[in-house]
C-alpha cells in the first residue's frame, strides 16, 4: 500500500517537473550550453588523463585551476622518454624533452614543432603520435589498488598463522574467498583442478569488485570503463583458458565428437571462434556496464544542473541517490560475473571426457 | 567502435596486464595460498573433529548396550541365585522336618519300649510282691484261724487296706 502511494507521488512529481521545465524552456542558448558543457564534462570523465585531478575551476582572471598532482609521462619516441605530466600543462603549453616537442590535445600526446602545431584533417589529428606507456590517472589506480589488495590480503594471510579463526577484516573477507571457491570455482571447474585457478579468480574478482567501487566515489576514478583494461583482463581469461586446457577441449572444438563428418568441418572454424568470442564477451560486458552506469549517473546529475529548479533538481538527486545505489549492486555483479563467467570457461578446457 | 579503437591505450593495456599479473603472482603467494591453505586444514579439522565426535557417540551407544547386557545378565544371575538359595533352604527345612520326624518317632518308640520294659519289671515285681504279702497274708491269716475266725477276717481285711494303700504308693 505505502509503495503504491509513494508511486503515485513519484509519477505526479514527474508531471510537475515537464510542466515546469517546459514553462521554464524559454532561456535558449544558455541551456544549450549548460548541455553541451555537461556533455563534454561526461565524455571527458570517461576518458584517462595523464594527471591526478580531482576537480578543476577556473578563477577570476579566467585560468584554468586544476587541484590534484602530476603523475609520470612515459613515452617511447625513438628512446624512453620520462617526465612529469605537469610539464603538459593540460595542453596549455608544449613540453619541451631532449630538443622534441610534445603536446597533450584531447587527452592525447601528440608530436609537434616547437610552436605547438597541431595538423587536423577532418577531425584526424595527422601529427606523429609516440607510444605512450605513461602513468595515468588509471594506471596510477590501478597500482594503489594492487597495493591496497596486496596489503589487506597479505595481512589476512598473516593472521591465519596465529590461528585458524579469520581475525580483524579477514572476517568479512573470508565468507567472501570462500563464496568464490565453493560456489564458483568448485561447481564450474571441479574439485580435482579448481585450485590452479583460485589464485586468479580471486584476483580478478575483488581487483574488479574494488576498482568498481572506487568509480563511485567522487575522486572521478574510473577505470573499468577503458577497453583497454578489460582486454588485458578478458585476455588473460582466454590464455589462461587456452594454455591449460585439455585434449578433450581441443577434441570439442576440431573435431566434435557425436556428429557427422561435414558437421565435424562446418563446425571446427565455429567452434574456434567461439573461443575468442567467449572472452570477448567478457570485456565487452564490464566495459558497457560500466561506462553506461556513468553515463547515466553523471547526467542525471547532470539535470540538476539543467533543471535549476527545486522540484526537478531535487528529483534528479533522488534519482542520482537511487542510481547510486544500484551501481553498488552492478559493481559486484559485474565482478561476480567476470569471475563467474572466467570460471566456466576454465572448466569447460578442464572438463574430463564423458560420453554423449 | 571507432570511437573505440580511438580510446584504446596501449599504455593502459600494457600497464593494466603487467601490474594486473604481477598482482595475481603476488598474491598468489603471499595472500590465497596461504588463506586457501589454512581454510582448508581447519575445514580438515572440523571434518575430523566432527567424525571422531561421530565415533565417540557410536562407540558410547555400543558401550551403553554393552553395560545394559551386563547388567541384565547380573539381575538374570541374582534372579537364579536367589531361587537356588530359596529352594535350598526350603529343601534344608524339609529335610530337618523329616530328620527331626524320624528322631522323634525312634525316641518314641524308645521311650514306648522302656516303658514296656518298666511296666513289665513293675508288673513282675508286683507279682513276686503279692505272691510274698499272699504268702504273708496266708501265714498270719493261718496264725488268727488258730484264734478266732471274726479277727481272721478282720486281719485279712486290713492287710487287704494296707496293701492296696501299698499298691497306691
Amino acid at each position: 500500500m505505502r509503495n503504491i502511494i509513494s508511486i503515485k507521488t513519484i509519477c505526479l512529481l514527474f508531471l510537475f517537473v515537464t510542466t515546469f521545465s517546459f514553462a521554464t524552456d524559454g532561456g535558449g542558448s544558455e541551456k544549450g550550453d549548460i548541455k553541451t558543457e555537461i556533455k563534454e564534462y561526461i565524455n571527458h570523465h570517461l576518458l584517462d588523463s595523464h594527471d591526478f585531478s580531482l576537480y578543476s575551476y577556473t578563477a577570476d582572471n579566467g585560468e584554468h585551476k586544476y587541484v590534484g598532482f602530476p603523475l609520470p609521462v612515459i613515452l617511447w619516441d625513438n628512446g624512453l622518454k620520462v617526465f612529469s605530466s605537469s610539464k603538459l600543462n593540460h595542453g596549455e603549453t608544449v613540453a619541451e624533452v631532449d630538443g622534441n616537442y610534445y603536446k597533450y590535445y584531447h587527452n592525447k600526446i601528440y608530436k609537434t614543432d616547437a610552436s605547438g602545431t597541431i595538423n587536423e584533417v577532418d577531425h584526424h589529428v595527422t601529427n606523429a603520435k609516440p607510444i605512450d606507456f605513461s602513468i595515468t590517472k588509471n594506471v596510477f589506480t590501478i597500482f594503489v589498488v594492487g597495493l591496497l589488495m596486496f596489503f589487506v590480503f597479505s595481512r589476512m594471510a598473516k593472521k591465519y598463522k596465529t590461528g585458524s579463526m579469520p581475525k580483524g577484516v579477514g572476517r568479512i573477507l573470508e565468507p567472501i574467498v570462500l563464496y568464490i571457491r565453493d560456489d564458483i570455482a568448485i561447481p564450474n571447474i571441479g574439485k580435482k583442478k579448481y585450485k590452479r585457478y583460485m589464485p586468479y579468480l580471486l584476483t580478478v574478482f575483488f581487483f574488479i569488485w574494488i576498482i568498481n567501487l572506487l568509480g563511485l566515489t567522487p575522486l572521478g576514478i574510473n577505470v573499468t570503463n577503458n577497453i583497454a583494461v578489460t582486454l588485458a583482463l578478458a585476455l588473460i581469461t582466454y590464455l589462461f583458458t587456452t594454455f591449460t586446457a585439455n585434449k578433450n577441449y581441443w577434441g570439442h572444438i576440431f573435431w566434435m565428437p557425436g556428429v557427422p563428418v561435414p558437421m565435424k568441418i562446418i563446425l571446427a572454424p565455429i567452434e574456434l571462434l567461439g573461443t575468442i568470442i567467449k572472452p570477448f564477451s567478457l570485456l565487452i560486458r564490464l566495459y558497457a556496464n560500466i561506462t553506461a552506469g556513468h553515463i547515466v549517473l553523471m547526467s542525471i546529475i547532470g539535470l540538476m544542473f539543467i533543471f535549476k529548479n527545486w522540484l526537478g533538481s531535487s528529483l534528479s538527486f533522488g534519482l542520482a541517490f537511487a542510481l547510486s545505489l544500484l551501481e553498488l549492486l552492478v559493481a559486484a555483479l559485474q565482478a561476480y560475473i567476470f569471475t563467474m563467467l572466467s570460471a566456466l570457461y576454465f572448466g569447460s578446457a578442464v572438463e574430463e571426457h564423458h560420453d554423449h | 567502435m571507432e570511437k573505440l579503437i580511438n580510446e584504446f591505450s596501449i599504455g593502459l593495456f600494457f600497464w593494466q596486464l603487467v601490474l594486473f599479473v604481477g598482482l595475481v603472482l603476488l598474491l598468489r603467494k603471499f595472500a590465497w595460498k596461504p588463506i586457501l591453505d589454512a581454510v582448508e586444514k581447519r575445514e580438515e579439522g572440523i571434518q575430523n573433529a566432527l567424525d571422531a565426535a561421530e565415533n565417540a557417540k557410536l562407540e558410547m551407544q555400543n558401550l551403553q548396550a554393552d553395560n545394559d547386557k551386563l547388567l541384565k545378565e547380573a539381575r538374570a544371575e541374582r534372579e537364579s541365585m536367589l531361587k537356588e538359595a530359596r529352594e535350598l533352604k526350603n529343601k534344608m527345612i524339609e529335610d530337618a522336618k523329616t530328620e527331626a520326624q524320624v528322631q522323634a518317632n525312634t525316641m518314641i518308640s524308645q521311650a514306648q519300649a522302656a516303658i514296656e520294659s518298666e511296666k513289665k519289671s513293675a508288673m513282675a515285681e508286683l507279682k513276686n510282691h503279692v505272691a510274698g504279702l499272699s504268702v504273708e497274708i496266708a501265714e498270719k491269716v493261718v496264725r488268727q484261724e488258730l484264734a478266732n475266725k471274726d479277727r481272721q477276717l478282720e486281719l485279712v481285711e486290713s492287710l487287704l487296706g494296707e496293701a492296696e494303700l501299698n499298691l497306691t504308693n
